[in-house]
């Protein structure tokens, strides 16, 4: 099943994960960058949204435009808040810049009734492909960097991903592969091979079984 | 006219300004209030001054607090001084605090020196100067007489309270104290409680006081003279911790005071000196040294997470339904960043709603009071949000 999205002004990643956000409910972005997802969030569906971000641009970026963002990271600062206190928490592209995505991944179940992960994967063909022909670190839209400068030091596959909730205890709930034009394709048990070399990046609702 | 005349004219002129200034209100007249040190205070004053109209449901009132050296003047004028209140670039018409919109109100703490009912008054019970006869008083009964002042205005709720230094833990006083009367909270360049060095300092300022033979053990008023050399250095002391390294290299580096060579003596030769000269000459013309005195030490014994948490800060801020915005400045090393941090994280782990900024600064702890853009954009656009969920339409 694919279905294209149309446009927003909002990246097509973020509006998957708003998607899957009920109206009036509260959330909690983890890196929420320059705040875009709040403030649709906020404007759209009512939530009742808080922030975390890592560059003090984006956090004043944030302050400024009325949303409440506080200026940490993602490693160190979700072990200061309490179990289940939103219903959703949202990691969107981030996942990959922790130094321990499997300590983050927990704790965004335990803070969140759910948990919204969406991160590329290094599973999608190009990237296979790009080391298998060029021979270099692959450097695609969504991982743009040279293999030096990147703040993206944990990639994985959709693969790799599932394997590890299944080993923390987490109840994967839905999971979408986005590829490169915006086509979405639901991840099942069936088509997770094909999803794993089509999709470029993947958006996974988990909650703690 | 003979110079005699003049000078009784001139006397009796200050007098009636200073009977002229700002508002007061009689407090405590029903009930008196207990302060935290046991003591009782009856009809006491709270002075304070007013910008802006206050709205028909009374829902835009901003309560503005000031720091140890500040007063009720915060916009317009300061008609004691004849210069700009302390925080006239935030404060007025069209600015951040914006007085076609919102009701500021800003009160001369509780023992302070301009009107407010501190050392420097008369004790009625004796009719003689306070000096150490008043009570020592806390950060928490400068709020709750604050408070008294709202009731006294019939102001429920205070759309936001607003502070930076010992404003700040006032502010943070407020949201804890009083969590139904407080929408918004924005504590800036300050603490949830004073360091070991930040007492320290205090230490020093008082000693110089006390130190000069003017002070009296704290009867100067009686006896007609003034520990100005005292509080003149107090003054010099605490101005070095507002500003920061960066600051002053900037500012003065090694630069000479009107003059080609060093002179081998000890009067100011370099520029940093002249400079704190004046800061400290200016202050004791408009500044109590008692009062300085009863207000250090009410900062010193200032502690968030002992008086309301059991020594656990996010305890303390447990029920708490205010919206907060903490602020700091990265060159304060009077009230740095890792002590807003701690404040960010006692409020996210009880869930509060909170935004917090470090901004970019390298004018030290004073950067609150100065121009930075930065600082006010993250302030405007906190305001702007909160007013929207409060429900403030715009102006």
């Amino acid at each position: 099943m694919t279905t294209k999205l149309k446009k927003l002004n909002l990246r097509v990643d973020l509006q998957l994960i708003a998607k899957m956000v009920e109206p009036g409910s509260r959330a909690l972005d983890v890196g929420c960058g320059d705040g875009a997802l709040l403030d649709y969030l906020n404007q759209e569906k009512k939530v009742d949204g808080r922030g975390i971000e890592l560059s003090s641009d984006g956090v004043n970026a944030c302050v400024s435009s009325g949303l409440s963002v506080i200026q940490g990271d993602a490693d160190q600062d979700l072990d200061d808040y309490p179990d289940q206190a939103f219903d959703y928490v949202i990691l969107g592209q981030t996942l990959q810049a922790t130094r321990e995505p499997h300590n983050v991944l927990q704790n965004l179940v335990r803070i969140g009734k759910r948990a919204i992960v969406s991160f590329p994967n290094f599973g999608y063909w190009r990237v296979r492909a790009g080391l298998m022909f060029i021979g270099k670190m692959p450097q695609t839209k969504t991982l743009s960097y040279n293999w030096y400068d990147t703040p993206n030091i944990h990639f994985c596959t959709i693969t790799d991903f599932i394997i590890l909730c299944g080993s923390l205890g987490i109840t994967i709930e839905n999971g979408i592969a986005l590829d490169r034009v915006g086509r979405t394709r639901e991840i099942g048990r069936a088509g997770m091979r094909f999803a794993n070399l089509r999709g470029e990046q993947a958006i996974f609702l988990l909650k703690k079984s | 006219m003979n110079n005699d005349a003049d000078s009784q004219n001139e006397k009796a002129a200050n007098k009636m300004v200073t009977q002229n200034i700002g508002k007061e209100a009689i407090l405590g007249v029903d009930e008196p209030l207990l302060l935290d040190c046991g003591a009782k205070l009856t009809n006491f004053t709270q002075a304070y001054q007013t910008y802006g109209k206050l709205n028909a449901d009374k829902t835009n009132a901003i309560l503005v607090c000031h720091a140890l050296s500040g007063d009720q003047f915060a916009g317009d004028i300061n008609p004691i001084s004849g210069k700009p209140g302390w925080w006239h670039l935030v404060i007025g018409s069209g600015k951040i605090l914006d007085t076609d919109r919102y009701f500021i109100i800003c009160a001369n703490i509780l023992g302070g020196c301009m009107g407010s009912t501190g050392p420097k008054e008369i004790n009625p019970d004796t009719g003689e100067y306070w000096g150490l006869q008043f009570p020592g008083i806390t950060i928490s009964d400068m709020v709750r007489a604050q408070a008294l002042l709202l009731d006294a205005l019939g102001i429920d709720k205070l759309f936001c309270v607003i502070g930076g230094s010992m404003g700040g833990m006032q502010v943070l006083e407020w949201a804890v104290a009083f969590p139904d009367r407080v929408f918004a909270a924005v504590p800036i360049a300050t603490a949830p409680h004073h360091s070991a060095q930040n007492i320290a300092f205090h230490e020093v300022g008082r000693q110089a006081i006390m130190a000069d033979q003017d002070w009296k053990s704290g009867d100067y008023l009686k006896e007609d003279c003034y520990p100005q050399r005292g509080l003149a250095i107090a003054r010099m002391i605490a101005h070095i911790t507002y500003l920061s390294e960066p600051a002053l290299q900037n500012k003065f580096g090694r630069r000479l005071q009107d003059r080609e060579a060093i002179t081998f003596g000890f009067d100011a030769d370099f520029q940093v000196e002249s400079y704190l000269r004046y800061q400290g000459s200016t202050f004791v013309e408009r500044f109590d040294a008692n009062s300085y005195l009863y207000i250090t030490r009410a900062m010193d014994y200032f502690d968030l997470a002992e008086r309301h948490g059991n020594g656990i800060l996010a305890e303390a801020f447990r029920g708490v339904r205010t919206r907060f915005c903490i602020i700091s400045f990265t060159s304060d090393w009077l009230y740095q960043t890792a002590e807003s941090r701690a404040v960010v994280k006692a409020l996210n782990a009880v869930a509060a709603n909170v935004s917090f900024a470090e901004i970019g600064s390298d004018k030290g702890h004073d950067a609150f009071l100065l121009e930075e853009p930065e600082f006010w954009k993250v302030l405007t656009g906190f305001l702007e949000g909160a007013a929207d969920k409060y429900g403030l339409t715009k102006k």
